[in-house]
Order: C-alpha cells, then structure tokens, then sequence
C-alpha cells in the first residue's frame, strides 16, 4: 500500500502554476464581503455585554437615537423575531439574556460606520448582574462527560486495562500539559453586506467557508426558502475554522437591513472577534504513559478537560489523536468538559489535533528522555500495524518514512540528546521533533460541469477560496480532467446559487471538490464520446454528485502523516526563544498544486510556532472576558518570528482516498508544531514547558 | 467615536491659545491619540493638529548639545546622523519600538505623551483609577503580568510604553513646553512621574503646555551607549522590560555610567542606584550584577510580574558587559 | 457632525472630498473614494493590513485622519502598478506566491514598497548592527524580516513574503 518515491522538491514548486486570483489580490481588485459597490448602503455596528452573566434590564437609546447619522437601535426588544436553527450564537438580539461578555445586545445602525460607531457608543445598557464563572480547571465541580466530541467521535475510549498497564511499566511517565484560549483571528475581520429585495430575497455578501450551508441557516432564520438567499462569497480572508458556519456578523446584518428597508454592511472589529466568532478552548491535558525500558509503549491514558458556554456543547476532540497514532495494547481516552459563562467555542486549525498533539507529543520526547531513546526511534517503535482501536488497515501511512526523511534533511543524526548543553554566545540550542496527523476525510459535493461549441469547460460548484488556493488548484483538477489546458477551463465557485458543495474545512475541501469535479468530467467527456466529440450550439452540461461515492466507505483508516522538525535558540539571560529553522516532511497522498500546498503547509507551520511561543488569550478572571482582546495584546507570530520554515512531502500514492488521490493539506502542518517546539526548548535549556506559550517567565531562571 | 472639531494652527502662539478652549487635545502622528478615541479612552471637542507647526528641526546647539523639534518623527529622528553618531542609545530605543509605518506617523513630542498600555486602562468598560479617578485598579488582583514592579502606588501599577523616553532619561535630556504664561523646562525625569495618588497624571507638565522641543545634552561618551529590550514577540510589541545604558571607562574601571529601565515602573526608571554603587567601581559583571541587585531592591512585584525582577538584572547586566566588552 | 472639505492627490488624481473629521484616510478610501484595496483589519495600528504611502512613505491608513491630509499624496495598492504592468513588488509577491487569503497583502505591498525606500535612505533598524549602514544591494533577510514586522500575515506568508521583497530590489 505504501508507495513512497521521493520527496517533492524545489523544482516542483517552481513549475506549479501561480494564483488564478493572484493578480487580482496584488493590485486590490480582489473583492471582499463588505467591498462590492452597493448602493443607498448604510453601516452596523453591535453593542456588546459589559457583564459576563445576567440579564439586560433596561436599553437607553436615547442619547444613540440623538446622535447624527444614526437610524436605528435594535434591541431584543425591537429586533426581527428569528426562527430556530440549532446554533444558539446564532439568537441574536431575541432574548434580554447575558450569557458571556462581549455577547451582542443592541445593534446600532448608522449612515456611515462612523455614525455607527458613535451611536454605539453612546447606547447605554443595564444588567442585572449575576456571579459570573469563568475559570477552567480540571477539579471543576460541574465537570461533565459530553454526549459526543466535535464532530461526532466517541466522548471516550478505551481498550485492555491502561491502569494496570501502566502501574506495572517499567517506564512511567505522568504529566498535565495546559493550553491557553486561542484565537483564529483570519486577517479579514467576518463580514457581511446584506441586502432585502423587494421580492422578500436576502443578498448576502458574507465572509465565510463556505456558503451553501450559510445559506440554509440564514433561510431557516428569516423564514424564507433557502432558494430566496443568495450568499456570495467571491474572496474570503482566511477563517482558520471561524468561518465554518454562519456568525453573528451575517444575522445581524441582515435583521438591520430587514429593520430600516436599505443595504447594511456590518464589519466586525477586531476586539469583537475575541467573543462573536468562537475561539479554541483552553485545554488541561493528563498523559500516562507506561512503557518497557526500549520504549515499546504498554499504556496510553490520555485525559482531558475543557470548557464550553452555558449556550450550546462544544467539546474539542482533542484526545482523537491518542487513539490512532501509536500503537499500545492497553489505552483510555477520555473528554470532560464545562459549562462557564465564556463564548461557545469553536472549529480552530486542526481542532482536536493541534492542542492533543502538544500534550502527546511533548509526553512521548519526556518518555524518549526517559528510556534514553532517540526521539525518532521511540516514536519508529510504537508504529502501529492497523488503526489500533477500530482494527482497521490504514489506507497509507507514511509516518515513519516521514520522520526517517525529516531526521535526514535536518540533520538529526549527529544530535547529542544531552540538553542544555549545546552553546552559541548567549544563545542556548536545541533540536526537537514532532509526529503529525490528520484525517483524510471527504464530504459530498456537487458539481456542474458544461462545455460549450468553442470546446471551453465551465465548471460550476459552491467551493470558496479563502486563500488556500483552491480556485487554481480546482482549475487544475478539472484542466486535468477533460485533458485540457488550463485556459480552457472557467471555475465559477463562492456563490450559494451554485450546486451545493462541502465548506473549506477539515482539511476536506479540495478532496470533497476535487471529487465532485473528477466525477464530472468523467460524465461530460462521456456524453461528448458518445456524441463523437461533437458539441451542439448550446453545449453540453452534466451535474454530478459525490454523495454515493462518500457513502461507499471503504474499511480503511485514512490520516495524513508527518514529522516536524525544530531548531531553537533560547537566550540563557532573557529566555527569548527564537526559531530559525522548522522543518515538516508530509505524506498527504496527491497534491495538486506544488507551490500553494507548500505556502499552506508552511502557514499552518507559521501558526504551530505562534502556538507554541506566542498565542494566549488571557483570562479576566474579575470580568470575565480576555484581558488582551487586541492584536497588540494577542500576540500571533510577526515577520521577526518567522525564518526559515519549509515544507516538503513524500510522493504518495493511495487508492483508498478519493477520485483526487488527496488527503488534504489546510490542518496538518499545525499539528506537532508547538510539541516540536517545547521539546527543542528542553533540549536547549533542560526546562520542560508544559503549559503553552513558551513565554519568557516560564523560563527564565529554570534552566 | 465622538464628533469633533479640528485646527490647524500655524504657528506655536496659535497652537497653545487654541489649547485653551474646553475639551482640546494637541494631535501629533496620532498613533496614540486616534487609537484612544476609536476605544472611547479619549473625547475630545477639538484636535490642534501640530504638524504644521515649524517644530521638525534637529538642531545642533552651540553647547553641543541636541534640540530635537516636537514633531520630528521617530523614524527620521533614529536615523538622523548626529543621533546615530553620538547618541546609538537614542537611535536604537526609536527603532525598538512599534513598527516601520508608526515610527514614520509617530511625533517625538507625542511619543513623549503616548499613554500606558494597560489593558484596564484602554478598556472603558472597566475600573481604571487612571482614566476615572476613584473608579479603581483591577489589574493589582488581575492581570498585571506586564506592569509595574516599582514606585507603583496602590491606586496604579500602570507602566510607561515609551521606548524613546528610556533613552532619554538615561541621556539626561530635557523637555521644552509653551503654555500661555510662557516656556517652561523640565528634565525628563522631572517630566514623568509615579502614579502615588494621583495616577490620571502621567507627567508634570502644566495643563495646555505644549511640548515644543526636546534637548539632549552633550556627552562625548554617549557613543558607548546601547538599548536592548525584551518582549513576547521578537517585534512589534511593547517592552516586557528594556534598558538604555551608556558607560564611560576608564581602564578596566567606571568612570561614570547611565543606566534607565523601561517597562518596569510609572515612568522611565532611572537606575540611580545602580549608577552611583557603579561609579568609580570595577567594570565587572559581578559588580554589575550587584549593582543592579541594589537597585532592584525597591522592587514590589506582583504574583505575575516577578519574573521582571531577574529580568531586568539580566538585561542590564548584559548590555552593560557587552558595552564594556567584559567576556561573559 | 463636523465636516471639512479637502484637497488631495489619491494616486496621481487630484481629489477633492468632503469628510467627516472622525473619517480616516482608510474609510476615505474604502467608503468614499471606492478604493477597497486598503484593507481593515483592525483598525487600531495593530496589524498593517492598512499600510498606504503617503508622499512616499507608509503609514497606517486606519490611525491617520483624513483632515490632516490636505496637499497630500497619497499611493495605495491601486496605484503601484503602471497600468498593466505590475510593480516590481507586486511581481514578485506573485511569483514567491507570498499571500493566501490576500487581505494582508495591499498592506504588505505598500509597506515593502516604503520600506525599500527606507533602506535606499540608509536607515538603521533595531537588527542593524551598531555604526552599520545597510543599503539596498546588501539587505539581507534578518533585515527584511525586522522592518516588515508591522504587517501581520495569518496565513503564514512570511517566509515567502521575505524572498519576494528581496527580489523585487531595483
């Protein structure tokens, strides 16, 4: 099943194609939500809860209704009735209910986003104010067990007996790792430019991931059939797994332009992303490890507890990855969460697998120190055979060959594993490594594929690109397809009225599209053979629908693979941690386009850094919100903290995947590299950091 | 934010008259002043743009000395030649701090008045005894990982942002103000001041003044001078501490020494402490580091901020041995 | 609501405009002049997404007010390219494909754009060398990474953003 050639290098990269969209994003033509010319538009700006639990009171509007250029104050007393859908952020404004700070409780509409803005302001609200819980620890009285974990495995797991297992190892290793609140802040604020046409449609220019199922949400709010929303999303600035589903943005956008009869465009701000559009949840994470002397793991226990809202259950699948990746005969994975008085969390990079992989893979470098084992070696040892807990084949799995690549391109062979030993100046160095993973999964999608008399292929589905590069790579596919050249092809894609396709998410977008577009073209060439070639005036057009293909589950597991390797410099005065070298090696089956699969493997490598030594949103515990709602208070990785990272991947051929050969490339590369991070920094300095950021206080005057 | 009206007045007389009407704020780069409007921290009823105002020279003074117009930017200030030559620690502190884009916006003057970034402080939704009297501090039993560890009072552990104003107090330098009455002086460390009970005022300088010029006085050794900070990222963020020192040797010994903290107090910290243990003394990391150890002795950290302690020696330490060239 | 008219150039093309005094040059922009490639991010000075030259030099769009604009020139990403041909950044920005989503993108053009000149004046950033002078031929990457730290990439662009803008060197 394995079929590794070589690694993809940099010749590969040089003769992908560039961006379709790329010259439209390099001179500012490229479109976003609130940037398509509408006319007679006016501006929203929402009010949030200055309390973190209790229920509004009373709204004063009267200062905000004086204010020049303000139309309109929405409340939950005035706002359009919604109807039920079963996201409950979605409720906005329909009850005087707080359940967090920063929730919406009055919208403001105004001219101009500065008369929004100010009549915002200028709006006063009254709580009657409850004591508010914010706090997520482990011994939480409230602790529950969840029905199921994101997005529907099983909340626990566990075969053999771990605890005996691990009681009688010869190698024993215990130990909590924690990781903060963190957000996705994609560059584009979510966004919404909503419109009511006199027929009762809604257009709705929106930033999302994906429109077909925003548009169905947004028709059950309104009460209209999906048929009379139209979404269109021509660009979107990244969304991490914040623009999975519909947010607040796009509701409240068009219950304002419902209120005052004109277009409203509603961009949210900044520090209204820290509470509006979901965040990961802090984890606390246990890992038992039991293993023999040469490292062969007998137990694997992975505990974990994390928060969700008072409004709805969210429990981040972060364990999943202790249930696949290493071989143990005894292992238990279980999830407990809790309901505090924060804002519901939500899909982030690699939900589930980037905080699970800090935990276990930072436990299993502690375990390879305590078995006096490379690394690379103990993780080689624990290769499982078959999925350890469902017993199935994996479709491919190419982790080892991974970190045998990675091990040499990086030079790993020649590490001393002494840490804190290794000196540059004032400058401490140390080396680390890190599995990675992720499901290769695909989603039903359709497509509708036309060609016309002049020979050109049009093909038309509701995929988005939110900068992944899917509008060339899905070119490409097609181009590839119908055996034709790239300028043959029209991709029409961001836009609900087209046939309804998978979100860009769970790394599953391109595999779901991809497919949809495979299928296709194999019924339009079809159709145009048994026509010999021959193609009437008005064309030829097939719509093809993966559903049954997705149904046709094969008994396979399918995960992406990879190893991630780091270099870190910690300055032994200061405790700065600089990163000038990251390393990843994938396996991810087919990959389209060599030069956007890099830069996106890279980008989720760039945002594992800025996990691992910068992302925290800090608890206000008095409050009850994040103290450093702000990009100058939330830190994410700047260009001086980005030097020299690559990607590379092992060609990889897999037939049990989907028609693409893909696995899909938008999570992996955040999985691992925080753990790859830590484990560099003990090896520099002999200080394990097992709460995220590695900050300068957390080590300073350890090592 | 709220509706206001704006001036452009042209010249300093004018400037300084318009100040008087209720409600004004001198608008220099804007980078802060904007920002704390869009947040509500700041309402003004009328913004005096200065940057019209004949007050972007850099002077050399027949004293030797530098007189630096209020609104040179911080960009063309650090790479000034004079400053570069003469004073690295001046140079080096402008381009620590913010960003390529701010520093080009950015005014010195305004720098100089540029307000704390206490997340309380730029949050009206909460306590801030800064920007409401009496209202309160939440950060002492909140978050305060990044403010003050000295001359904090109980009403405000807040701490100044200014990379620029650490330089400046270790070069002694003086800041020069108009009000209606006439110019006042002030040194900078006269100029900023602690919290006590009083922490709305960041500075000593009089209602409506207008900073016009700053004046940093000849000191041939300044040459042997240096910034270093430390903060969470490795740009474009504010400092977790920083330290502006500059070391005049004789031999293997201190002759005289300047050595100020940032992001550790109210106001650019000057080590005086340290300054006079050094004087005369050892050019030796030991003496360094006990030097310094006396000096943070008045340190007050908080559960969070501890950390600033060690930090702070450690930084001062270093730059004040690479300075001198002691091996580590 | 005060409002005060005013004269700018936007781009080569004189503008005359009426603004609220609250207005920045980035709503100007994107709200009055139609020119939606400066993007908002967040609007605080916080992340470059903004980054516009004014008389040569880059600026936060979101934390200057249109008032104090009068005489200006202003460039932004609208006016970099010379009709159909591309500037030299905005070449190589396609070419070391150093941008995902595109919304940092404007900001990172203009601010690469600055940024050279800025070299091209020899001035020092805080990774340069003490008594050093860096020009444009001898910038090298540690350089490049420094100055451009005030645009904010989270795609994760940056390590193709920094070969990009060393290409681009006239």
């Amino acid at each position: 099943m394995n079929d590794v050639v070589r690694p993809v290098m940099q010749d590969a990269v040089a003769a992908a194609p560039t961006r379709v969209d790329g010259r439209d994003k390099v001179t500012g033509r490229a479109r976003y939500a609130v940037e398509h010319p509408v006319e007679d538009v006016v501006w929203a700006w929402p009010v949030t809860s200055t309390v973190a639990k209790g229920r509004v009171t009373e709204i004063d509007a009267s200062e905000a209704n004086g204010t020049e250029g303000v139309i309109a104050v929405l409340t939950h007393a005035n706002a359009p009735r919604l109807g039920e859908t079963d996201d409950a952020e979605l409720q906005l404004l329909q009850s005087d209910r707080v359940a967090y700070r920063g929730q919406v409780c009055a919208l403001v509409v105004g001219e101009t986003v500065e008369s929004a803005r100010a009549g915002a302001d200028a709006v006063r609200v009254r709580y009657d104010e409850a004591e508010h819980d914010v706090v997520l620890d482990a011994r939480h009285p409230a602790m529950f067990t969840p029905e199921k974990v994101n997005p529907g495995f099983p909340t626990d797991t566990s075969i053999g007996d771990p605890d005996t297992a691990f009681a009688v190892a010869a190698v024993q290793l215990d130990a909590t790792y924690t990781t903060p609140t963190e957000h996705n802040h994609a560059m584009e604020p979510h966004a919404t430019t909503a419109s009511w046409g006199a027929d009762g449609t809604l257009t709705l220019y929106d930033s999302n991931q994906g429109s077909t199922g925003v548009a169905r949400v947004m028709a059950d709010l309104f009460g209209l059939q999906v048929r009379a929303v139209h979404v269109i999303s021509e660009h979107v600035g990244g969304g991490f797994g914040s623009k999975g589903t519909p947010r607040p943005n796009i509701v409240l956008a068009a219950m304002a332009a419902q209120a005052v009869g004109r277009p409203v465009r509603l961009a949210l701000g900044r520090q209204h992303m820290f509470s509006l559009v979901g965040y990961r949840t802090p984890t606390i994470q246990r890992l038992r490890l039991g293993a023999t002397t040469d490292g062969v793991l007998r137990s694997l226990v992975h505990d974990v507890w994390e928060q969700t809202s008072t409004l709805d259950d969210f429990a981040e699948q972060t364990a999943v990855i202790s249930r696949m990746l290493y071989a143990a005969p005894a292992r238990r994975t279980t999830h407990r969460l809790v309901r505090l008085d924060v804002p519901t969390p939500s899909w982030m990079r690699a939900p589930g697998e980037a905080p699970g992989s800090f935990a276990l893979e930072s436990a299993m470098d502690e375990l390879a120190a305590a078995c006096d084992l490379d690394p690379v070696e103990l993780r080689v040892r624990n290769e499982p055979d078959v999925d350890p807990e469902s017993g199935k084949p994996f479709s491919s799995r190419n982790l080892v060959a991974c970190l045998r690549e990675g091990a040499r391109r990086f030079g790993w062979e020649q590490r001393d594993p002494t840490p804190g030993v290794r000196r540059d100046g004032r400058w401490l160095v140390g080396t680390g490594v890190a599995s990675s993973t992720y499901p290769a999964r695909t989603a039903p999608s359709q497509a509708r594929m036309s060609i016309g008399s002049d020979g050109v292929v049009t093909v038309e589905l509701n995929a988005v690109d939110i900068g992944t590069g899917s509008r060339t790579a899905l070119t490409q596919i097609a181009a590839e397809a119908m055996d034709l050249p790239t300028d043959r092809v029209r991709l029409r894609i961001g836009d609900s009225t087209l046939p309804p396709a998978m979100i860009a998410g769970g790394s599953m977008g391109l595999t779901s599209w991809g497919s949809a577009i495979v299928k296709g073209a194999r019924q339009l060439r079809e159709l145009v053979g048994r026509r010999d070639g021959a193609i009437p005036e008005d064309g030829l057009e097939v719509t093809a629908d993966t559903a049954e293909e997705v149904r046709a589950v094969s008994g396979y597991a399918r995960h992406a693979f990879g190893a991630q390797f780091c270099e870190v410099r910690v300055d032994a005065d200061t405790g700065e941690v600089r990163v000038p070298r990251l390393l990843g090696v994938f396996a991810v089956g087919r990959v389209i386009n060599a030069r956007t699969a890099r830069s996106q493997l890279v980008g989720g490598m760039t945002m594992g850094l800025s996990m691992a030594l910068h992302e925290e949103g800090v608890v206000d515990v008095q409050h009850g919100d994040n103290v450093n709602h702000d990009l100058a208070g939330y830190h994410i990785a700047a260009h001086a903290d980005v030097a020299d990272v690559d990607a590379m991947w092992l060609e990889e051929h897999d037939e049990h995947l989907n028609l693409v050969g893909a696995k899909g490339i938008g999570e992996i590369g955040i999985v691992g590299t925080a753990a790859a991070v830590a484990n560099a920094v003990h090896h520099a300095t002999g200080v394990r950091v097992r709460d995220l950021p590695i900050r300068v206080d957390r080590l300073l005057g350890r090592g | 934010m709220k509706a206001f009206e704006y001036e452009r007045p042209v010249g300093v007389t004018e400037a300084v008259a318009l100040a008087r009407r209720a409600g004004s704020r001198f608008l220099g780069g804007g980078t802060n002043l904007v920002d704390l409007m869009k947040l509500g921290v700041e309402t003004p009823d009328l913004l005096v743009d200065l940057t019209g105002l004949d007050l972007a020279e850099v002077l050399e003074q027949p004293d030797g000395a530098l007189r630096i117009g209020a609104t040179v930017r911080n960009s063309d200030l650090s790479a000034n030649d004079a400053v570069r030559a003469r004073y690295p620690v001046l140079s080096q502190a402008l381009v620590a701090g913010a960003s390529g884009q701010l520093r080009n916006m950015a005014t010195v003057g305004g720098n100089m008045l540029q307000r704390t970034r206490c997340p309380y402080f730029q949050d009206v939704t909460k306590a801030c005894n800064k920007r409401v009297p009496g209202s309160g501090c939440p950060a002492r039993a909140g978050e305060h990982r990044n403010l003050a560890i000295l001359g904090a009072s109980e009403a405000c552990i807040a701490t100044s942002p200014s990379d620029f104003a650490v330089a400046l107090a270790a070069l002694d330098a003086g800041v020069t103000a108009l009000t209606t009455e006439g110019e006042v002086s002030l040194t900078v460390s006269d100029f900023f001041r602690l919290p006590g009970d009083e922490p709305q005022r960041d500075t000593n300088l009089p209602p409506g003044a207008l900073v016009t010029a700053l004046t940093v006085p000849r000191l041939d050794w300044a040459t042997r001078s240096a910034y270093r900070k430390v903060r969470d990222r490795a740009s474009y963020a504010f400092a977790l501490v920083s330290v502006a020192a500059a070391v005049d040797l004789d031999g293997d010994r201190v002759r005289d020494v300047r050595l100020a903290l940032g992001g550790v107090a109210h106001a650019p910290w000057r080590a005086t402490r340290a300054e006079e243990a050094l004087r005369g003394g050892p050019a030796t990391e030991e003496a360094f580091s006990a030097a310094l150890r006396g000096e943070l002795e008045a340190a007050e950290p908080l559960p969070h901020n501890g950390f600033k302690v060690d930090l702070a020696h450690n930084v001062a330490v270093r730059t004040l041995t690479e300075l001198t060239g002691v091996p580590a | 609501m005060a409002r005060m008219s005013l004269d700018l150039t936007v781009n080569g093309e004189r503008r005359k405009v009426d603004v609220d005094t609250r207005t920045t040059v980035l709503d100007l922009l994107r709200e009055q002049l139609g020119l939606t490639g400066s993007k908002k991010g967040c609007d605080h000075g916080q992340c470059g997404a903004c980054t516009v030259l004014v008389a040569g030099r880059r600026v936060l769009g979101c934390l200057v007010l249109a008032v104090t604009l009068e005489g200006a020139e202003v460039t932004t990403v609208e006016g970099l390219a010379d009709g159909d041909d591309l500037h030299p950044v905005q070449r190589a920005f396609l070419d070391a494909d150093a941008f995902q989503c595109g919304y940092c993108t404007p900001g990172q053009l203009c601010s690469a754009v600055g940024m050279l000149r800025e070299v091209g004046e020899g001035w020092p950033s805080v990774v340069t060398p003490p008594g050093a002078t860096v020009s444009v031929s001898s910038l090298g990457p540690d350089e490049v990474r420094e100055r451009m730290s005030g645009n904010l990439c989270r795609c994760g662009a940056y390590v193709n953003i920094v070969p990009a803008v060393l290409a681009a060197r006239r």
